[in-house]
């Protein structure tokens, strides 16, 4: 199983690093979205004091989750929220579907959540013969396309306006131009009477607030508002580590996500949800069901070296600086969450030994921790994955070679002759270089070794003086 | 339905999460957690102190007038500062012409009871029960405001101030009118202020909105009126 997705990763990662289109596109998308959030981070009186403020709440949080998810679930429910505890996907699909069939749903709208790609959901609907429709316009359109995001934030940002109107022409009929404002009426035109008449919402949770029971969506379309607004029955999916301890805090993660995710100082709406439809509100879902996922994110937790990669606020800012991201392609990964975060996590997601490959693409140049706004330290979590990885099951091969180098070095004579030997083999290398024969070539295929040169450094420095 | 409700998993997840608990984990600041302590006491990060490292805001109107209307300008937030409640029905009858409304929406309040009354067209009052089919015919839709931030050009809504959670996000023009004395200075005021005007009942639902709806998923260019309003219009009568 291991070697299957760790050989779809190579081929993948392989195959679109060479696809200069594509690094186009993203190149384009990604630069745009620096120069803003550098523009935006710029205002802040105190960038990195920010950060660690927020490193803080999240360690308060994350560290005393019990106390915090106990609360917020408390003040939810005596608003009249249904509490649901997922401890894994399965449970978490059973109960949106269980749900579905006792209302009698027929029609679900939602607006982003990438936990619900998570576990699975919409594939898991669409087999019951529910109507499921993505209203985020860049989530539609990767539904269209019958593929999964390829980004936390922009799912659809390796598309082009070309493509993207031949999928609207292919899957709705739509004659329109390529002019991003006429896709996106098209959409939005598709979509209005949906908010309407879809009788379940399904939204996902940026943050919980545990003072006052609320969950809060950030996002720019106002699907979201739709989502939450119009339909009898609103489902929000929340990973557990999604709480924040008081409703304030929200004043700097709001802004923080903004700038870190999309470069804005803050997005067009964020809206705080506390409970279904109150008595003397004028409209309003009648019924608010909270799932709150598991799905061995406890796991993490107890591993107290990585611990702080749950304080993710999945803002993505992360794969946005990333040089493997952006020459491998969200798709690549295969995974819900891509990335420098994606890697670090999803080991533990779904198990090490089949996820470590993750881990090891990455060039360590630590730009994802340097731009993460919680502070999470990605780079060297990928070591500890790493090294993890290697302590749990040693590769006997890797061992051997590892024990004769420490001998080599250890004796310097003996590294001596060994050079001696390598300057003398290396010509020969030279006729399987790259080949079958030659055992390293997954290194040599791509790459060639400097030419051991006649006399060593320090037989030059011997003969100077 | 009550008979069939499944039993979730409450006390499982509790368990792993206070077992994973037991072994505590170094506090974040750097790579090397144990200088944490000794590091040189900062400011909490509560409410208070956050405004210490966000973007800054003056203390007086002015400057903060001109912050504001400097986000409008560069949200696309359209807006109007009237003297007068003539002025104020003045603007609104312009813009009703200028967009030839046929049917609006309101929520009826101080401000916009008058305002609306003042209109030539068919109305309806959002109040408990109304039609959604019909508010989608609407051109626009009215609503009073809890708060305006200076910092970010946002307008602060609630499901109590603004008529719902409907009419502020389905018709394609939202119109907030406000008084200039509803302006805070930041997000920590913001929300210093939903404390005290909520603490005991909160609305079920409470909103920032920062310009019309707009989207960036497509090549990351920015479109106007994704699925929101696709135009924001604040007037504010002078107190």
């Amino acid at each position: 199983m291991s070697a299957t997705y760790a050989q779809d990763f190579k081929e993948n990662s392989g195959r679109m690093s060479q696809d200069l289109t594509h690094r186009a596109v993203i190149k384009k998308a990604l630069n745009a979205y620096e120069l803003k959030r550098d523009e935006n981070r710029s205002k802040y009186l105190d960038w990195q004091e920010a950060r660690q403020a927020a490193a803080e709440i999240k360690w308060e949080a994350i560290n005393h989750l019990d106390r915090y998810l106990l609360e917020m679930t408390e003040k939810l429910e005596a608003r009249g929220t249904k509490v649901f505890w997922a401890a894994n996907a399965e449970e978490a699909r059973n109960y949106v579907i269980q749900l579905s069939q006792e209302k009698k749903v027929k029609s679900i709208i939602k607006s982003k959540t990438m936990t619900s790609e998570e576990i699975h959901l919409n594939s898991a609907l669409e087999k019951l013969g529910y109507d499921v429709i993505e209203s985020d316009l860049g989530e539609y359109i990767v539904q269209l396309n019958d593929e999964p995001p390829y980004h936390l934030v922009f799912p659809a940002m390796h598309l082009t306006r070309t493509q993207i109107q031949a999928i609207f022409k292919n899957k709705l009929g739509s004659n329109t131009s390529d002019q991003p404002e006429e896709l996106t009426m098209v959409a939005r035109d598709i979509m209005r009477q949906k908010y309407l008449t879809a009788d379940m919402g399904i939204s996902g949770a940026n943050f919980g607030v545990a003072e006052t029971g609320m969950i809060s969506i950030t996002e720019n379309e106002g699907n979201a508002r739709l989502t939450t607004s119009f339909p009898k029955i609103h489902v929000a999916l929340m990973g557990i580590e999604k709480v924040l301890p008081k409703l304030g805090d929200l004043a700097l993660f709001l802004p923080l996500l903004a700038t870190a995710g999309g470069g804005q100082q803050i997005t067009c709406y964020n809206t705080m949800i506390g409970g279904p439809r109150q008595k003397e509100e004028v409209d309003g879902p009648e019924e608010f069901h909270l799932v709150l996922i598991d799905n061995r994110r406890t796991e993490l937790l107890s591993d107290t070296e990585q611990r702080d990669a749950l304080h993710c606020i999945r803002c993505a800012a992360c794969l946005n600086v990333c040089p493997i991201f952006k020459s491998s392609g969200g798709h690549s990964y295969g995974t819900t969450y891509q990335g420098p975060i994606g890697s670090v996590i999803t080991p533990h997601l779904r198990g090490l030994q089949d996820w470590k490959h993750l881990s090891s693409a990455s060039s360590l140049c630590a730009s994802c921790t340097d731009v993460c706004p919680v502070k999470i330290d990605i780079h060297h979590h990928l070591l500890h994955n790493r090294r993890n990885a290697v302590s749990q099951s040693p590769v006997w091969w890797e061992k051997i070679l590892f024990i004769g180098f420490s001998a080599v070095t250890a004796f310097p004579s003996l590294f001596q002759a060994s050079l001696k030997v390598a300057r003398f083999f290396q010509p020969l290398h030279g006729f399987i270089k790259g080949s079958i024969l030659d055992p390293a070539r997954a290194w040599t295929q791509t790459r060639d070794l400097p030419e051991i040169p006649a006399k060593s450094f320090r037989q030059q420095w011997k003969q100077r003086s | 339905m009550e008979a069939t409700v499944m039993n979730d998993s409450k006390d499982l997840i509790l368990r792993r999460i206070r077992e994973a608990l037991k072994t505590p984990a170094p506090v974040p600041g750097g790579h090397d957690y144990s200088h944490a302590e000794t590091t040189p006491s900062r400011p909490k990060p509560e409410l208070d102190n956050f405004r210490q490292w966000l973007p800054k805001v003056e203390n007086d109107f002015n400057s903060q007038w001109s912050l504001v209307t400097k986000s409008f300008n560069a949200l696309k937030t359209d807006f109007g500062l009237l003297d007068s409640p003539t002025q104020l029905i003045d603007f609104v009858q312009e813009l009703q012409r200028s967009e030839n409304w046929k049917r609006i929406a309101f929520h009826r309040g101080a401000l916009v009871t008058p305002v609306v009354d003042s209109l030539q067209t068919e109305k309806i009052e959002i109040k408990s029960g109304y039609d959604c089919q019909d508010l989608e015919k609407c051109e626009v839709g009215i609503t009073e405001c809890d708060a305006i931030i200076a910092q970010t050009g946002s307008i602060l809504i609630t499901s109590r101030s603004a008529g719902g959670r409907g009419l502020s996000a389905l018709p394609p023009h939202h119109l907030i009118l406000a008084r200039p004395s509803q302006m805070v200075s930041d997000l920590p005021a913001a929300y210093e202020l939903l404390y005290q005007r909520y603490g005991k009942d909160y609305p079920s639902m409470i909103s920032f909105i920062t310009g019309p709806s707009r989207t960036g998923d497509i090549e990351r260019i920015v479109v106007l009126g994704a699925h929101g309003p696709k135009k924001l219009t604040v007037a504010l009568l002078k107190d």
